[in-house]
C-alpha cells in the first residue's frame, strides 16, 4: 500500500519534524516500510500556468500547431505543440525555457523548422496522472505564471508499506489509521476528521434496507442525489495517483478516496436498481455479472447484496454490472457496511477475485466506522459539489456488535514482560496517544481497547505489552542476559548416536553426507527400474511426481549416485534422514529415521566392497556401542535388492537394519560398470541398545602361542563357532590368516592366540584345546586340509 | 721378536689402508686379533721366553695389540660414518609441489551450521531436541494458536497427507511437545525450560533459486518466570555473533505471528557492508534474519503451563539461509541436489 506525507499531513502537523527519519521509526514500530521512498514532483521545476492565446497551423506538418502563449511574464512565448486538444484560450501546464520535466531540461528546440521557447505538458508528463491524451486542463481562475506547485500538490513523499506487515491491523489499511501511529511516534495531536452531522438529516425518509444475515455484521446507507461533477478536483487525483490507482470518474474516484482515507471500502448503487436492500445468501447456486463484466459462479455460501431477491453486489467484494451508476443516474445509493471477515475470505478465495475491497473487509474491519465514513463522505462531496442533495436520512442497521474489551494489569507485568524499567506516565501517555481508554487507580491500570483495534488486533494483555513497547522503541531498550538457576544439560542418546556416525563415515572412511527429499520421486525411479512402492501420500502435491512418501532412503540415495556416476571411480554417500514404514494402529505414519549408505566403485570387486561395508557397520557399532554385529541371511522383497548377499544387520540380539548389493538390473541403471552395496540402519533402533562399557583387561606379561589350522570350509561362522564352544579362557583372539579356493573347495586357514596372564604356556596343553575344536568341527562334516 | 713386531705392525697397517667395507675388516680384525691371529699367536709365543724377555716383550706385543685394535675400533668409527654419509647421499629430493591427494569426505553445509548452533545453544545449557517430520494439525497449528481458517494457514502452504496428518510447515510445530516434555520440571522443580530443536520443514511451493519445498529450520524457546524481550533481544544477539563470529548489530521490527506476543521480526546489520548499504541489503543496511518474540500466553496455555506466572521467548532461524549465507550458497537448491561436485567442500567447520 502507497502512502502519501501530504495526506497523513491532513490529520498531523508534522512541521518541524525530519520525514524520513518518522518513516524509518514507523518501519521499526509499526509496519515494515519498503527501501524505495519516492520523493514526488523533485524534478519538476518551473512548470507554471499559461493560456493559449492563439492557435495556429503548423505549414509542415498537421499534427504540429504554432501557439502564442501568456505565460504571465508580460509577453507571448511561441511554442510548437502536437496535442490534440490546443484551442485559444485554454490554460494549461506549461513548461518554460530552463524548467526541468523529469531528466529533460527544456531549451528552445526546433520542431519542423519553428523554434519552440518551451512546453506544454500533459499531466503524463508532470507525473501526476497517467493521462497522456493531451495537454493538461487548468481551470480559467487560476492566474497565468503561477506555479504549477503553487497550486496542486505535486511535492508529495510517497512510501510503500508491505501489505503482508498489516495482516493483523485492520484500521492501517487508510491514511487516517496510520496518521495516528505517525502522531503517536511523533508526539503530536491526531486531528479529528470533519465530518457532516448527519442528525440534520433524520427528518429525511429511510431507505428500506434490511440484514438478513448475520455475516452482516453492520450496513449503513444513505441516498443523494444531483451530482454533476463528473472529474475530480486536480488535488484528489494526484492523491489516488500517487497511491497508485487511476482516477475513473467523480464518484468512483470519491469511494477510492475515502477507502484509502478510512480503509472503509464504500460503494455506490443507482438508487433505481435497490428499492429494497436485503442482505443474503442464496440456497441455490448462481451466475452473477460483476461490474467488470465477468460472470462468476455463487454458490450457497456467498453473502449478497440485493435487491429484494435480485442480486446486486457480492457482499464486501464487487458490485454488479446491472446496478452500476450509469449516465441518466440521478440518486443513489452510498453503501458502507462491514462483514464477516472470514466469510469474505473463503468468499475471495472461491471466487478467485481479490479487490481492494475485499482485502480490507478480511482484516475485520471496525464497525463503529460505517457510519463515520458515510458522514466523511457527504462532508467531501458537498465540499466539492455544493449541488448535491442529500435525499434520505442515515439507514444503519448494526447486527453483529464487536465485543468490548477492557483488559487490566498492573506495573509489575508490564516490568516482567519488558525487562526493562518504562514509567507509567509513559505507559498512559503511549497508550492514549493510540486511541486506547486508560485508567490508573491503586497500582492498576484499566485500559479501554478502541472500536479500531479491538475487532482480533487487541484482545489480551500482552497485546498491550506491544503497544507500549513498539512505541517506546526496540532500540532503547537495555539488553540483559537471563536470572535463571543452571542445571546439567544430557543430549539425547539418540542425537549422541547421530553425530558420531557422522563423523566416522565423513573422517575415517571419506564418505559424503547427501540430503534427499522425502517423497519417491516417480520419473527418477522408473528410469531406474525401482518400483514406487505404496505408501501413504500427499493430497495436494501440485507435482504428481512426488505424491508418495518414501518407505527407504536406498532408492533416492541410488538416484544421487546415478546423478554422480562421472565423480570419481570410487566415492560413497550417506544421509540420515526420514521414511514412513506404513501406519501405526491409530493411523498416524509410523516414521523412522534411518542412516543410508550406498558405496559404489569401479576399482573394487563386489566382494571386497560389500565386507568393507560390513567392516564399516562393525566400526560404527564397536566404536559407539562396544558391541559386535552379526549378520542373518535376509529374504529379498524390494526391486532394489539382490536376493543374494542380502542380510540382516543384528546388535544385541536386535535386528536394526540390513546391507546387501544392489540387484543387477537396477544397479546396471545406475552405472553399467560399478558394484554398488549399501546399507540401512534404524538410527533409533541401534540408540535403543545398551552401551556396554570398557571392559580392560592386562596384556600378559608372559609371551602367547599361535596356532595355525586349516580347514575345508565354505564359510567361516562354524569354525568360529566351534573355537568359541571351546570356552578355553586362553583363546584371546581368532583370525583368519589364509583362504585358498580350488575347483572344488575352499579352505580357510585360521590363527588362534592362546596366553595366560600367570605364566607361559606349554605346548601340550594348548594342543589339547585344538585338537578339541578339530573334533568338535570333523563331527559336523568340516575336516582338516591333508 | 721385535724385529717381527714392527713387521707385523707394518704389514698390519698396509693391510688397513686397503680395507673398503666392514666386512673387510673384520676379516683383519680376526687375523689379527681372533684367536688364532697374528698378535694372538705372539702372546702364545711368550710362554717360551724367560721371565726377563718375557717382560719385554710382553710390552712391545701388549703395545702393538692396543695399537692394532685402537686402528680397528678408528676404522670401524670411519666406515660406520662413511656408510650413513652414503646413505644420506644417496637420497633423492622428493618433489612436494605436486597437487595433494586430499581424499576426504564431507558433511552437509546444514550439519555444520547446525552443529554450530547447537553448540552455542549447548555452552548456555539449551538442550536440543529432535522431532518428527510429519505431525499432526494440533501440533503444526492449532496448539500454536492458530485455529482452522486463521489467515496465517494461507500464509504457509502445506503439504497434506491423506490421513490427516501433513509435512510439518515450521518447526514451531515441535513446541507443545516441548512445552508438555519439561513443565513439570519447570513447575515442581523450577528448573527452566531451555531448549533449541533443528529440524526439516516443507511447504508446498514452487522452486526456484531463492525457494525450496524443503528446508531446515531451528527453533528455539526459553521459559521461565521473568522471561522478558530485553532477554530476548540479549540471546538473539549473542547467538547471532557467535555464530558469524563477529559483533553483530541486531534490530527488532513488529512482526505478526499467531503463537507470539509481541512478535517482531529480527534484522541484523548486512554481513557484507556492516550496515552502510550494498546490493546484498537491497542499500537498507539490514538484513532480515528470523522471526522471534515472546511466547503467545495461549500456546503456553496449550503445553500446560500457566502464563501468567511463566513468560518466555521464542525464535527461528532459518538454518538453510543461515547456511548459505555463510558459505555463499546461490542456488538453494543445490543443498539437496545430492550433486557431489558442490556438497563434497564442505569439511568440518568447527
Amino acid at each position: 500500500m502507497f502512502l502519501s506525507m501530504n495526506w497523513i499531513s491532513d490529520y498531523v502537523d508534522l512541521t518541524g519534524i525530519d520525514k524520513l527519519k518518522l518513516i524509518n521509526k514507523f518501519s521499526l514500530s509499526t509496519a515494515e516500510v519498503e527501501n524505495e521512498i519516492f520523493f514526488k514532483g523533485s524534478d519538476i521545476k518551473g512548470v507554471v500556468v499559461a493560456e493559449i492565446k492563439e492557435v495556429n497551423d503548423h505549414p509542415n506538418s498537421k499534427k504540429l500547431h504554432l501557439l502564442k502563449v501568456d505565460a504571465g511574464d508580460g509577453k507571448l512565448t511561441e511554442v510548437v505543440c502536437g496535442a490534440p486538444n490546443v484551442r485559444t484560450g485554454m490554460k494549461t501546464a506549461f513548461a518554460k525555457v530552463g524548467a526541468q520535466i523529469g531528466e529533460i531540461e527544456i531549451t528552445p528546440r526546433e520542431l519542423a523548422g519553428y523554434v519552440s521557447n518551451g512546453m506544454c505538458c500533459s499531466e503524463k508528463e508532470i507525473g501526476i496522472s497517467d493521462n497522456h491524451d493531451g495537454i493538461m486542463e487548468i481551470t480559467d481562475d487560476v492566474k497565468n505564471g503561477t506555479d504549477l506547485k503553487e497550486i496542486y500538490e505535486i511535492d508529495d513523499i510517497v512510501f510503500e508499506v508491505d501489505n503482508k506487515s498489516l495482516t493483523n491491523r485492520p484500521d492501517l489499511w487508510g491514511h487516517y489509521g496510520i496518521a495516528r501511529e505517525f502522531a503517536a511516534l511523533a508526539g503530536r495531536e491526531l486531528k479529528p476528521l470533519e465530518t457532516v452531522d448527519l442528525s440534520k438529516y433524520d427528518n429525511l425518509p429511510k431507505v428500506d434496507m434490511k440484514i438478513e444475515d448475520n455475516l452482516c455484521q453492520r450496513y449503513s446507507c444513505m441516498q443523494v442525489r444531483n451530482i454533476t461533477r463528473s472529474v475530480s478536483p486536480v488535488n484528489m487525483r494526484i492523491r489516488l495517483f500517487y497511491c497508485g490507482m487511476r482516477a475513473i470518474n467523480f464518484l468512483a474516484d470519491m469511494t477510492n478516496y475515502l477507502m484509502l482515507e478510512m480503509g472503509q471500502p464504500m460503494h455506490a448503487f443507482d438508487s433505481r436498481k435497490i428499492e429494497k436492500i436485503r442482505i443474503k445468501r442464496f440456497d441455490k447456486p448462481f451466475t452473477f455479472k460483476t461490474l467488470d463484466g465477468v460472470d462468476r459462479n455463487i454458490d450457497e455460501n456467498t453473502l449478497m447484496i440485493c435487491n429484494d431477491n435480485t442480486p446486486v453486489a457480492i457482499a464486501g467484494i464487487m458490485g454488479g454490472l446491472d446496478s452500476e451508476i450509469v449516465e441518466d443516474t440521478t440518486t443513489l445509493t452510498l453503501e458502507s457496511a462491514t462483514f464477516d471477515a472470514v466469510s469474505i475470505r473463503k468468499s475471495t478465495v472461491r471466487l478467485a477475485h481479490r479487490t481492494d475491497a475485499s482485502m480490507r473487509y478480511e482484516k475485520c474491519l471496525d464497525p463503529e466506522m460505517t457510519v463515520t465514513a458515510i458522514a466523511r463522505f457527504i462532508k467531501l462531496l458537498t465540499d466539492i459539489d455544493d449541488k448535491v442533495e442529500v435525499v434520505s436520512s442515515l439507514t444503519d442497521e448494526y447486527a453483529v456488535k464487536y465485543d468490548k474489551i477492557n483488559l487490566d494489569f498492573d506495573k509489575k507485568f508490564v516490568d516482567r514482560y519488558t525487562g526493562i524499567e518504562i514509567d507509567n506516565d509513559t505507559i498512559i501517555k503511549t497508550l492514549k496517544s493510540l486511541g486506547f481508554g486508560v485508567e490508573y487507580e491503586n497500582d492498576k491500570f484499566h485500559v479501554d481497547v478502541p472500536s479500531w483495534r479491538a475487532t482480533k488486533d487487541v484482545t489480551i494483555k500482552a497485546d498491550i505489552i506491544e503497544e507500549i513497547t513498539r512505541i517506546y522503541g526496540y532500540d532503547n531498550f537495555d539488553v540483559n542476559t537471563a536470572l535463571a538457576p543452571l542445571y546439567p544439560v544430557r543430549p539425547a542418546e539418540e542425537k549422541n548416536v547421530e553425530e558420531k556416525i557422522k563423523d566416522i563415515l565423513v573422517k575415517r572412511y571419506s564418505m559424503h553426507e547427501l540430503h534427499s527429499y522425502v517423497w519417491a520421486y516417480y520419473d527418477e525411479y522408473k528410469e531406474l527400474g525401482i518400483e514406487v512402492e505404496d505408501n501413504i501420500k500427499i493430497l495436494n502435491a501440485t507435482n504428481p511426481n512426488i505424491e508418495t512418501i518414501r518407505k527407504s532412503i536406498v532408492p533416492t540415495q541410488l538416484c544421487q549416485v546415478r546423478y554422480n556416476n562421472s565423480y570419481a571411480p570410487d566415492f560413497a554417500v550417506f544421509e540420515i534422514g526420514r521414511v514412513v514404514d506404513g501406519m501405526t494402529a491409530d493411523n498416524l505414519c509410523n516414521e523412522k529415521k534411518k542412516l543410508t549408505i550406498t558405496m559404489y566403485s569401479k576399482t573394487k570387486s563386489m566382494e571386497e566392497l560389500y565386507i568393507q561395508l560390513r567392516d564399516i557397520l562393525c566400526v560404527i557399532s564397536d566404536d559407539i556401542k562396544h558391541k559386535p554385529l552379526a549378520f542373518e541371511k535376509m529374504q529379498a522383497t524390494h526391486s532394489y535388492q539382490h536376493p543374494k548377499n542380502l542380510n540382516a544387520v543384528i546388535c544385541d540380539g536386535k535386528a536394526i537394519g540390513e546391507m546387501g548389493i544392489i540387484h543387477p538390473v537396477v544397479s546396471k541403471k545406475v552405472d553399467k560398470k560399478a558394484n554398488i552395496v549399501y546399507a540401512e540402519i534404524d538410527i533409533n533402533d541401534f540408540a535403543d541398545i545398551k552401551n556396554d562399557s570398557i571392559v580392560y583387561s592386562e596384556p600378559s606379561r608372559f609371551p602367547g602361542m599361535e596356532i595355525d589350522v586349516t580347514f575345508v570350509s565354505s564359510v567361516f561362522a562354524p569354525i568360529g563357532n566351534a573355537v568359541r564352544e571351546e570356552n578355553c579362557k586362553w583363546i584371546k583372539d581368532i583370525k583368519i590368516v589364509d583362504t585358498y579356493v580350488d575347483d572344488n573347495s575352499k579352505s580357510i586357514t585360521v590363527r588362534i592366540f592362546f596366553s595366560d596372564s600367570e605364566r607361559t604356556l606349554v605346548k601340550d596343553e594348548v594342543m589339547k584345546y585344538v585338537d578339541s575344536i578339530i573334533e568338535r568341527l570333523e563331527k559336523q562334516g568340516i575336516s582338516l586340509k591333508k | 721378536m721385535t724385529d717381527k713386531t714392527s713387521q707385523i705392525k707394518q704389514e698390519f697397517f698396509e693391510k688397513l689402508k686397503e680395507v673398503k667395507d666392514i666386512a673387510d675388516l673384520e676379516n683383519i680384525k680376526v687375523q689379527y686379533l681372533g684367536k688364532n691371529g697374528t698378535v694372538t699367536a705372539l702372546m702364545k709365543d711368550m710362554k717360551t721366553l724367560d721371565a726377563d724377555m718375557k717382560k719385554q716383550f710382553g710390552q712391545v706385543v701388549n703395545q702393538l695389540k692396543t695399537e692394532v685394535s685402537n686402528a680397528v675400533s678408528d676404522k670401524f668409527e670411519e666406515l660406520k660414518k662413511a656408510a650413513v654419509e652414503k646413505e644420506i647421499n644417496s637420497m633423492a629430493d622428493f618433489d612436494v609441489s605436486t597437487p595433494a591427494n586430499l581424499e576426504r569426505g564431507s558433511y552437509h553445509p546444514i550439519t555444520l551450521v547446525q552443529r554450530e548452533c547447537e553448540k552455542i545453544f549447548k555452552s548456555m545449557g539449551f538442550t536440543v531436541e529432535d522431532y518428527s517430520e510429519i505431525v499432526t494439525d494440533y501440533e503444526c497449528f492449532e496448539s500454536l494458536n492458530i485455529p482452522k481458517h486463521h489467515p496465517a494457514r494461507d500464509m504457509q502452504d502445506t503439504y497434506y497427507l491423506e490421513n490427516g496428518q501433513l509435512l510439518k510447515t515450521q518447526t514451531s510445530a515441535a513446541q507443545n511437545a516441548i512445552y508438555k516434555k519439561y513443565k513439570d520440571a519447570l513447575i515442581n522443580e523450577g528448573k527452566p525450560i531451555k531448549a533449541i530443536f533443528p529440524g526439516r520443514c516443507f511447504r508446498n511451493e514452487a522452486t526456484d533459486a531463492c525457494h525450496e519445498n524443503t528446508f531446515f529450520q531451528m527453533e528455539g524457546v526459553m521459559v521461565d518466570k521473568n522471561i522478558s524481550i530485553s532477554n530476548l533481544i540479549f540471546f538473539m544477539k549473542t547467538m547471532l555473533s557467535e555464530v558469524f563470529r563477529k559483533d553483530i548489530k541486531v534490530r527488532l521490527r513488529p512482526g505478526f505471528f499467531p503463537f507470539v506476543e509481541p512478535g517482531f521480526e529480527l534484522d541484523i546489520s548486512c554481513l557484507i557492508c556492516g550496515g552502510d548499504g550494498c546490493p546484498s541489503c537491497k542499500h537498507s543496511g539490514w538484513l532480515e534474519l528470523c522471526p522471534c518474540g515472546m511466547i503467545h500466553p495461549e500456546v503456553l496455555k496449550a503445553g500446560g503451563i500457566d502464563p501468567e506466572e511463566y513468560t518466555g521467548f521464542a525464535f527461528g532461524l532459518g538454518l538453510t539461509r543461515l547456511a548459505m549465507m555463510k558459505y555463499g550458497v546461490k542456488d538453494i537448491r543445490d543443498l539437496n541436489s545430492g550433486n557431489l561436485k558442490s556438497l563434497s567442500q564442505f569439511t568440518d567447520d568447527e
